[in-house]
């Protein structure tokens, strides 16, 4: 089990590195839509490259940072039941998604978007706009998004199979019914 | 056995996805999963039923559904939005308003609450953080109500009410939401809820305007101690008004200097004169005007140019909501940073909650993709169709149904999950209907605003809960003992404030006009190289143009 806990903590600290750093590329996809929109106002000109790079930008951030959402606990759910449910039953509940919900999910995607981004990779796939960047950038980090994401399922899997055995602690505190409200928050 | 299966196979996977949601797993997994499980199983029992259209190789269109979520350019809007909103509410920007504008109205008859309406509409066009907007007037607010006498579920509800403005005035990202599952445009739907979100900001000033009639001890004005800036109501109207004739001159005379967007310069200019006047004037010491007058510019001109800046550009065409998005959080980190409260820890802390809102946000919406594949694959819209399509009164039938639904479920659930999960199996049945889907999408907004405020799971109430004192207090201004607010009076507040809402549904819904003003208005706010647009020309109806920004000097386009 000790070595299946550090196995975690090793996936934790990549996803968490991983989507640590993607929000400078947020901060990166701002400026680059602002710099776009004002070179079109002012010159009237305008690039489908630079364009199509804010996409890609936002693309490639929210993908690589679904695994660290996921690690954080800020994917919303539904808690109008489940917050009235005791921990470990919580716990159940998340053991079984991740194994039966998420896990096939990420498989799937990955084996099918693995050889989607090997044929635009090699045929050279352009985009259909004239003067896009090239689609296997975005292909890449579908795979590798869900690749992480399920790296991270598995870090979960086994931090819920540590909990319910009683080999790792983990604090309540992170579950009341107020859990999402920190991120939600931030919505309008 | 199986024959049945097959053909209930939609009803099936609905009340499964039903189930696992309540379960408690992420709505994003659940959905997606939800989507595979069933397309397995509809594709082995496709030969037992002709409604299902599922076969392997479709399955290979997955990672294609979520690259268009990847490169759709209109949902870039919800990160920079977010962020820009973020940022702005690190900056304080909430605090600085409320106190000025409370002074500003507080000595009329229930000044405090019009500065919680008010201060709640710009928060909404700017920050939109319903949380930040809730504590902010709570915590500052709330004392000062409670301290001079206002009634307390006044007080809370009209607290907690315009914190949520930020839900149906734009740039709202439940519009944004909205607007991808309705297949419309961002820029239509934030222009069509302008003026609705606008109404409905009258309707709880003129509410409030009702209860200082009926019973003015319920919302008294400040006394004369409380308003430490003094005076300065007069002399701030006369500086808007010079302000007004600085930006006709200037629109009149760049009229056929400049290419387009003459109203944009025309507005920016007046600002710009009226804020230097200002600046000047207390800089070099001459202090013509006095303190308040001085505070109200300095406080509301920031915000107010980066509404400009971000929806003005919107509404008259110049910028996507997308561009717009961006400008505004450039025009927010310039803000904060010119303020000196930016710090490189407080940008990496927004983007970090940007990253995790949106991240989970652009994920639901795959899961939602991967569930409409399945979903529509074993007929599920059809399914869905054929329940709506069999309610008595056909298209207002449907409306009233679907606003009693969405109302009910947002006492339960919030409204991300609404738009992802509700909105997409009712977009069909509402084009079949021929409903127009802006006027569809804003009365959905403007009913899912209210599963913020209805008992027990209304976020704002949660929010207000936790700034609200709990127990009684010894004011320090008064010296006098003042009771704590239990959760029911918070809960009665709100009660009327839905109310008003409800009634704002219903007259969106029987007014479209408000919302979709004809197509001689369209093209007037597209195009802006008329002078003076003839107003209601088409049919001799009013026509109510797309964008009376009230904030702002008049910028005829």
């Amino acid at each position: 089990m000790q070595s299946l806990l550090a196995l975690s903590r090793g996936i934790d600290a990549v996803t968490g590195f991983v989507g640590y750093h993607v929000r400078w590329l947020i901060l990166a996809a701002v400026l680059v839509s602002a710099i776009n929109a004002i070179i079109r106002k002012m010159f009237d000109v305008s690039s489908n490259a630079w364009l199509e790079m804010q996409t890609l930008l936002f693309g490639i951030a929210f993908m690589c940072a679904a695994a660290y959402v996921l690690q954080k606990n800020a994917h919303v759910r539904i808690d109008v039941v489940s917050s009235r449910l005791k921990k470990r039953t919580r716990d159940w509940v998340d053991l079984f998604g991740h194994l039966f919900m998420l896990a096939p999910l990420c498989v799937v995607m990955v084996w099918l978007s693995g050889p989607t981004f090997l044929e635009a990779f090699v045929g050279d796939e352009g985009s259909s706009n004239a003067g896009g960047l090239p689609v296997w950038p975005y292909k890449l980090f579908v795979l590798v998004g869900f690749l992480l994401l399920f790296a991270q399922m598995l870090s979960e899997v086994i931090k819920r199979i540590g909990v319910l055995g009683g080999h790792l602690h983990e604090s309540d505190e992170s579950d009341n019914s107020h859990a999402k409200a920190p991120v939600l928050e931030e919505a309008k | 056995m199986l024959e049945l299966l097959a053909q209930n196979l939609a009803p099936i996977m609905f009340v499964s996805l039903v189930a696992f949601l309540l379960m408690g797993y992420p709505v994003a997994f659940s959905l997606a999963s939800n989507g595979l499980a069933f397309f397995v199983l509809a594709t082995f029992l496709s030969p037992y039923s002709d409604t299902i259209t599922l076969d392997w190789p479709l399955l290979g269109t997955l990672p294609g559904r979520v690259l268009d979520v990847m490169r759709n350019d209109q949902l870039l809007a919800i990160p920079f939005f977010t962020f820009m909103g973020i940022i702005l509410e690190r900056s304080r920007m909430a605090e600085d308003l409320l106190e000025t504008v409370g002074q500003l109205f507080g000595s009329v008859r229930g000044g405090l609450a019009y500065a919680v309406i008010f201060v709640g509409a710009l928060l909404a066009a700017t920050t939109g953080v319903v949380a930040a907007s809730v504590m902010a007037m709570g915590l500052i607010s709330l004392p000062i109500m409670l301290r001079y006498g206002y009634d307390r579920s006044l007080a809370t509800g009209v607290i907690t009410a315009s914190g949520t403005l930020a839900q149906i005035i734009p740039p709202s990202l439940v519009l944004i939401v909205l607007a991808d599952q309705l297949g419309t445009s961002v820029g239509d739907m934030y222009t069509a809820a302008l003026l609705p979100g606008l109404m409905l900001v009258a309707l709880y000033a003129l509410y409030v305007f009702g209860v200082t009639i009926y019973r003015p001890a319920a919302a008294p004005a400040l006394p004369p101690e409380a308003r430490t800036l003094g005076k300065g109501g007069g002399q701030l109207l006369l500086l808007i008004l010079a302000g007004v004739i600085v930006g006709v001159v200037s629109f009149y005379l760049l009229t056929g200097v400049v290419k387009r967007g003459e109203g944009v310069w025309a507005a920016t200019i007046a600002a710009t004169v009226v804020y230097l006047f200002t600046y000047l004037d207390q800089k070099l010491g001459y202090n013509n005007l006095k303190r308040l007058t001085q505070q109200v510019i300095f406080v509301l001109m920031p915000p107010l140019a980066l509404i400009f800046l971000v929806l003005g550009t919107i509404f008259i065409g110049l910028a996507t909501p997308t561009e717009g998005g961006a400008m505004g959080a450039t025009g927010a980190m310039l803000l904060a940073w010119a303020n000196r409260r930016m710090t490189w820890a407080s940008l990496s802390d927004a983007l970090d909650a940007t990253t995790k809102l949106s991240c989970f946000v652009l994920f639901i919406l795959v899961g939602s993709r991967v569930f409409s594949l399945t979903f529509y694959g074993v007929e599920g819209h059809k399914w869905v169709e054929h329940l709506f399509l069999n309610l008595p009164g056909g298209e207002w039938g449907f409306l009233i149904a679907v606003n009693v639904l969405v109302f009910v479920l947002g006492c339960f659930i919030d409204f991300f999950e609404i738009a992802f999960i509700v909105i997409p199996l009712l977009a069909p049945v509402a084009k079949a209907l021929g409903i127009d889907l802006v006027w569809f999408g804003v009365i959905i907004a403007m009913n899912m605003q209210t599963s913020f405020l209805t008992p027990p799971f209304g976020f704002a109430l949660f929010y207000m809960r936790s700034v609200a004192p709990v127990k009684e207090y010894i004011d320090k201004i008064t010296g006098k003992t003042i009771a704590g607010v239990p959760t029911t009076q918070i809960y009665k507040g709100a009660v009327n404030f839905i109310i008003l809402q409800v009634i704002m549904v219903a007259i969106v819904m029987a007014f479209p006009r408000l919302v979709i003003p004809e197509k001689a208005a369209e093209i007037d706010t597209k195009n802006i190289e008329i002078e003076l647009p003839p107003l209601g020309a088409e049919g001799g109806d009013l026509v109510i143009p797309g964008a009376p920004d009230l904030s702002q000097p008049p910028k005829i386009e």
